[in-house]
């Protein structure tokens, strides 16, 4: 055990010492890992502060429900009638009544309206009903959109959460889009890897010449090139992990001023720990997978 | 204990660098393999480690069929024996301490023990004063000590070496051939190609004369 972990504490030690041996060489590596790394690590960032947006200033949960306004002419009477018709419809699930008074009482407790709303002769909200419709497909809620809104005394149907699913179809395919963006940086980093460590087993050729002469095993032979190429990575992660931090210090000002300006106060949240964690592993673990490749290609001799 | 039989080793297209050669080295033995250059010794030698195999013929080295080892097994036949090679092969960016302490590090001795131990084949071949020295500080007799050093660290039981006094003063030359001698002395089977028999004669049990890839004596 001793020994296996003094073999490991050596290959570690050659892997830091090659790295230190050619810094401007290493420094450039690093800053090109670094750069691949930190686009889809950036575009994660961006996506997780959207996301974040969404959550916070949409409805608590996607689902879309369907408002519609009265007239201001119709009375209880005929409230109660679209009441039992809204219940009757196969979509329906759940029917809310929103009364008049209660609007005017919730627009009073908001900041800033009451006294607005003080000012008004009378009061101006209509009644309103929320449905939720059972099938929640586009398609279903929109035709009950249309049904309703022929309906007599209904002055206005809105689908609510028609935005929402826009933002979430957007999302999608940010997702989808930083998914494509770290498979392909990620192949990047491979390659990156792939050709220092080529250069590292053509500068080490007498060594591993020598080695295999005196009896070392192709692990011993192969460790350190894992080692370094390991290390590379999760040195191209820390770059790219500075990068995005440098980054979202640099946009956090101006889109604090931005969202000032819509009365919204936003803040650009940095890359969370649980991204950065898996940025720094993948890494790693693709710069070990480029030496493995490598080392597949080139240490036949 | 070391045993050729019938052992051919050809080259394309159809040189023969060894044909038909047949021997048995007892245990404890030290053995001279003479001839001229191009005889076939650094080939036997070659074929003794496993770094070539024969063509056709059996190679034992303590009993295992050294040609007939899977790649996975030669290194540890090759941690059984220590090789001093022609051109040495010392590695020029490591010290001498570190060139002995290879064959350690690759066999995973435990690191304490490892370097006591490299002190002790450092002292044996009178380097100790130079073990931070880069091979490049040392002179050709110095560097031939320390390959023997690295050949000797891990205590093998066979030591092959390839023309160890070639391009070395009389005075090193001798020097050289003593701590072979003292390695013998020790129980050590010691197989040296060598064009200076004189050098190795005392001690000496056996003489394998190769010509044109034949044993001549």
């Amino acid at each position: 055990m001793n020994a296996w972990l003094a073999q490991h504490g050596q290959a570690l030690s050659w892997a830091v010492r090659r790295l230190g041996a050619a810094p401007v060489n290493t420094l450039l590596s690093l800053v090109a890992i670094g750069i691949a790394l930190a686009l889809p690590a950036g575009g994660q960032m961006l996506l997780g502060n959207a996301l974040q947006l969404a959550r916070s200033a949409g409805t608590d949960n996607a689902t879309p429900q369907i408002s519609l306004f009265l007239t201001l002419d119709a009375d209880r009477k005929a409230a109660d009638g679209i009441a039992t018709r809204l219940k009757n419809l196969p979509n329906a699930k759940e029917v809310r009544f929103v009364s008049r008074e209660e609007a005017l009482k919730r627009m009073q407790a908001g900041q800033g309206l009451a006294e607005v709303i003080a000012a008004l002769p009378k009061n101006p909200f209509p009644d309103a009903f929320v449905v939720k419709p059972r099938d929640e497909s586009p398609a279903a809620t929109e035709s009950m959109r249309e049904e309703i809104s022929r309906w007599a005394k209904v002055e206005h149907v809105q689908l609510d959460s028609a935005w929402v699913r826009r933002l979430d179809a957007m999302l999608r395919l940010g997702r989808i889009g930083v998914a494509l963006l770290t498979l392909l940086l990620g192949l990047g980093l491979v390659a990156i890897t792939f050709t220092t460590i080529r250069l590292q087993i053509l500068a080490q050729r007498a060594e591993i010449e020598v080695s295999r002469l005196l009896g070392a095993a192709e692990s011993f032979i192969r460790r350190p090139f894992y080692y370094f190429g390991a290390l590379q990575g999760l040195a191209g992660g820390v770059v790219a992990w500075l990068i995005v931090m440098g980054m979202t210090a640099l946009l956090s000002g101006p889109v604090a001023d931005l969202a000032q300006l819509y009365n919204t106060s936003v803040t650009l949240s940095p890359l969370a720990n649980l991204d950065a964690l898996l940025l720094l592993v993948l890494a790693g673990g693709l710069g070990w997978l480029g030496a493995a490749l490598s080392l597949g290609q080139h240490t036949q001799i | 204990m070391i045993r050729f039989e019938h052992v051919t080793r050809r080259y394309p297209p159809g040189i023969d660098a060894l044909a038909d050669v047949s021997f048995t080295v007892a245990s404890g033995e030290l053995v001279l393999l003479g001839g001229h250059s191009g005889a076939g010794k650094t080939t036997l030698l070659k074929l003794l480690a496993a770094i070539e195999r024969p063509t056709s013929g059996t190679v034992l080295v303590n009993g295992q069929n050294v040609g007939a080892l899977k790649r996975a097994a030669l290194p540890y036949l090759r941690r059984k024996l220590g090789l001093v090679f022609q051109d040495q092969k010392l590695l020029f960016d490591r010290n001498a301490f570190e060139n002995v302490m290879l064959p350690l590090a690759i066999a995973g001795f435990p690191p304490k023990d490892a370097a006591k131990r490299v002190r002790a084949a450092l002292d044996k071949v009178g380097l100790l004063a130079r073990e931070k020295a880069l091979p490049i500080a040392l002179s050709g007799g110095e560097q031939q000590r320390l390959a023997i050093a690295r050949a000797v660290v891990s205590r093998p039981g066979i030591l092959l070496a390839d023309e160890p006094t070639a391009h070395l003063d009389p005075e090193t030359a001798r020097d050289v051939a003593a701590i072979f001698h003292d390695f013998h002395q020790v129980g050590v089977t010691i197989l040296i190609a060598t064009y200076d028999d004189a050098l190795f004669a005392a001690g000496a049990s056996q003489r394998l004369t190769l010509s044109h890839g034949k044993l001549s004596s």
